[in-house]
């Protein structure tokens, strides 16, 4: 189903291109509150650099970088993130998502407690973000079928 | 009618990519073709929003930092941040329930070979 | 037959459309409703209240950090979606 190309110029690219791709993924999440950027637009860039391996490769390569036990714990973990940073707001009689209720955990004034709270959820949503994209591009290239097509590329 | 043309114009763009989409969905017989329709009518409205936003003469809603400190923000130099938030978040879904759709594709091609509507009745009905 | 009925209600829905378009404000009005309702609020007090300059991402996180929530979860529903119906379809021809 997915074909083995074996182009030495597109691989040599792509293994140039992926760290990059992921650091800026990093860089436009952490500038998120500064600059044009967030979890969303970082998880994009993410899941792109892992769909380049996959199609650069084969998905065995990806699947081996990132493998199906920790795409499943990422998708969850990222909204159990946003969910957890609420709740904690909830435990220190506050309302859901008040994240200035930190204060009683970090030492920092309300409005910095909120500062922080909010990138405590970018990264949730930038974790959920990218297991997805990367589980459903994988899901719907090999059809569901991951370890046959890994069988077939032996 | 010539001045809403051209003081309006960007309503235009919207209104045509909205019919593409429209007349996609309902004339084109291959199932991947209506998919590609709705996602133009999703683009079309996610467009629009976003032009609602804007504002002659503001800038990206980034806050600068000296006039923050002097409490000296005005509200008429950024464009409005509210439908780039709310469309931030509706492309990302609208990724993912595209990666649903095209899965049930993909479940309907097993079933039946083929993505064609009027096959896929003819099938049905037997 | 069929494609020229889809034309027409095309051409009817765009029409309606238009005749809406006509009542919405000019393209980069300052004064138009939605840019006067909530959003010089968020704008003058982002900094203040939040401290992040990004408007765009402390009303996406904190402001309407509900909406976001919910969005995330879609996703996240998603994803467990495709997950099931592409590998369940499968386990279920194999048995």
């Amino acid at each position: 189903m997915v074909r083995d190309l074996d182009d030495i110029i597109i691989r040599t690219c792509a293994r140039i291109m992926v760290p990059f791709m992921q650091v800026y993924g990093l860089y436009v999440f952490v500038h998120g509150h500064s600059s044009p950027g967030g979890g969303f637009q970082g998880g994009c860039i993410m899941a792109a650099s892992f769909i380049l391996l996959a199609t650069a490769f084969n998905i065995k390569e990806a699947k081996m970088r990132f493998t199906e036990k920790v795409n499943g714990i990422f998708c969850c973990l990222g909204v159990f993130i946003y969910a957890g940073t609420g709740a904690v707001a909830v435990i220190f009689s506050g309302n859901f998502l008040d994240y200035s209720r930190w204060t009683n955990i970090l030492p920092t004034n309300p409005v910095m407690a909120r500062y922080y709270g909010m990138a405590l959820i970018e990264l949730g949503v930038q974790i959920t973000v990218m297991a997805v994209m990367v589980s459903i591009f994988l899901d719907l290239v090999t059809g569901g079928s991951h370890e046959e097509v890994m069988k077939t590329d032996d | 009618m010539i001045e809403w043309m051209v003081t309006k114009h960007s309503y235009w763009f919207y209104i045509i990519l909205i019919m593409t989409g429209f007349y996609g969905m309902m004339a084109k017989n291959n199932l991947m073709k209506k998919l590609i329709g709705m996602n133009i009518f999703q683009w079309a409205i996610i467009l629009y929003y976003i032009s609602i936003g804007s504002k002659k003469g503001g800038t990206i809603p980034i806050i600068d930092a000296q006039a923050a400190v002097r409490h000296a923000v005005r509200a008429a130099d950024y464009i409005n941040p509210l439908p780039h938030v709310l469309m931030l978040t509706a492309i990302v879904v609208g990724v993912a329930t595209t990666g649903i759709a095209l899965t049930l594709l993909v479940i309907i091609y097993r079933k039946y070979g083929t993505l064609e509507e009027d096959e896929i009745i003819e099938a049905l009905k037997k | 037959m069929n494609k020229f009925l889809a034309l027409f209600v095309t051409l009817v829905a765009g029409a309606l459309l238009a005749y809406g378009a006509e009542g919405l404000p000019p393209w980069g009005d300052p004064q138009q409703p939605a840019s006067i309702h909530v959003s010089p609020r968020y704008i003058e007090k982002t900094v203040d209240e939040t401290g992040v300059p990004n408007a765009v991402t402390s009303v996406l996180a904190d402001y309407r950090g509900y909406d976001t929530m919910f969005e995330t979860s879609v996703i996240f529903t998603a994803g467990v979606a495709v997950m099931m119906l592409l590998r369940g379809m499968n386990h279920g021809k194999r048995s």
